[in-house]
């Protein structure tokens, strides 16, 4: 049976068209399969983390990538992670909305009372237009904790920092 | 009287335009107070919602909070927006609840006071709001679906402090808003 390793890649730096098209060209040509990925634009910038999986190393996938970091506008890194499809049991979905006058220190203040709670957060996006900052988060809650205790601490620490915090229920739609 | 006959005519005065208020300003954070819908004040706050939202391309509706007064109304007209089915014509609510919400709808929407930003958001797409009239204080329930009951959902929560980003379905629901040349 072929060996099967998973590979995490980043690639990030200027954005200009084609850069998903070499990529995954590049690793398509090494036999890699690609698994979860996703990519976007941070404040302009090109922005790709996946995980692949095949057989082969980092060196190899870096190596392959190489013609796309020659105006050194683009790096590249890829690792080995191990196979952690399944962790654990997913708790309770939530969203955790965050908006408000920018400052440092909101994503921090907030996500530390999340993980104080035992909370998981899952994906997490911020974005700065003009003085709003904005933060959407979905977070896995254990089952034993107390959600809108947690909601009434959060909605205390974003009063400390001048911001709105909501935490509400993720409810999902079964069709 | 009939919702729909209703117009800005009633309230009797010529509303001003005022600048819109964006977050993250205080004000859109806080819920708004009940008001005496036959107070002269309350009529001439109906009066400049309508005026501003007339003048303000693609606004659908506006609440007091975005004019910078947390008083608890708003006003509504989706007239022949293609998303609209059922549709009230132009209207202003003062004290409004939802009193009945059912079948759940995403939709993206925008937001006069997050010009920057829009989001998905989920909301009732049939709903049953109680409110009083400006002026003459009657109180309608105003039955509606599709856009306009998203539209009246909208402008509900600012009156409760809320804004849409509140209410986003996902941390990837959440978009910068595009500007076609």
């Amino acid at each position: 049976m072929e060996h099967v390793n998973h590979i995490a890649v980043t690639v990030i730096g200027h954005d200009r068209p084609g850069i998903i098209a070499a990529a995954t060209a590049g690793l398509s040509g090494l036999g890699l399969n690609l698994e979860d990925s996703t990519m976007t634009r941070l404040r302009g910038h090109f922005a790709m983390m996946l995980i692949c999986s095949g057989d082969c190393s980092p060196r190899q996938v870096e190596d392959a990538l190489a013609p796309l970091t020659a105006d050194g506008q683009l790096e590249v890194s890829a690792r080995f992670v191990p196979d952690d499809d399944g962790v654990g049991p997913a708790g309770h979905p939530y969203l955790l909305t965050v908006h408000g006058g920018d400052r440092t220190g909101i994503v921090s203040a907030v996500t530390r009372e999340v993980a104080e709670a035992g909370g998981n957060i899952t994906d997490l996006t911020t974005r700065l237009t003009g003085d709003l900052y904005v933060v959407v988060a979905e977070v896995e809650l254990p089952a034993e904790v107390d959600a809108p205790a947690l909601a009434t601490r959060l909605r205390t620490v974003g009063h400390d920092l001048g911001v709105d915090v909501t935490l509400r229920a993720q409810d999902t739609d079964v069709l | 009287m009939s919702l729909q006959d209703w117009t800005e005519a009633e309230l009797g005065i010529h509303g001003r335009v005022l600048p819109v208020m964006q977050a993250p300003d205080a004000v859109l954070s806080a819920a708004s107070s009940p008001v005496d819908p036959a107070d002269p004040e309350t009529v001439r706050l109906a009066a400049d919602l309508v005026a501003t939202m007339r003048v303000s391309p693609g606004c659908v509706g506006l609440a007091a909070s975005q004019v910078g007064v947390a008083r608890h109304v708003f006003a509504v007209d989706v007239s022949g927006h293609p998303k609209a089915r059922t549709v009230h014509g132009t209207f202003v609510l003062c004290n409004a609840v939802v009193e009945e919400a059912t079948r759940n709808e995403k939709g993206r929407e925008g937001c006069m006071s997050v010009p920057d930003l829009t989001g998905d958001v989920k909301r009732a797409s049939r709903i049953a709001v109680r409110g009083r009239l400006p002026g003459s204080g009657e109180e309608v329930v105003v039955e509606t679906d599709a856009f306009e009951a998203r539209a009246l959902q909208h402008e509900v929560d600012h009156c409760d402090g809320y804004l849409f980003l509140d209410r986003v379905a996902g941390a990837h629901a959440v978009y910068a808003r595009q500007t076609y040349l």
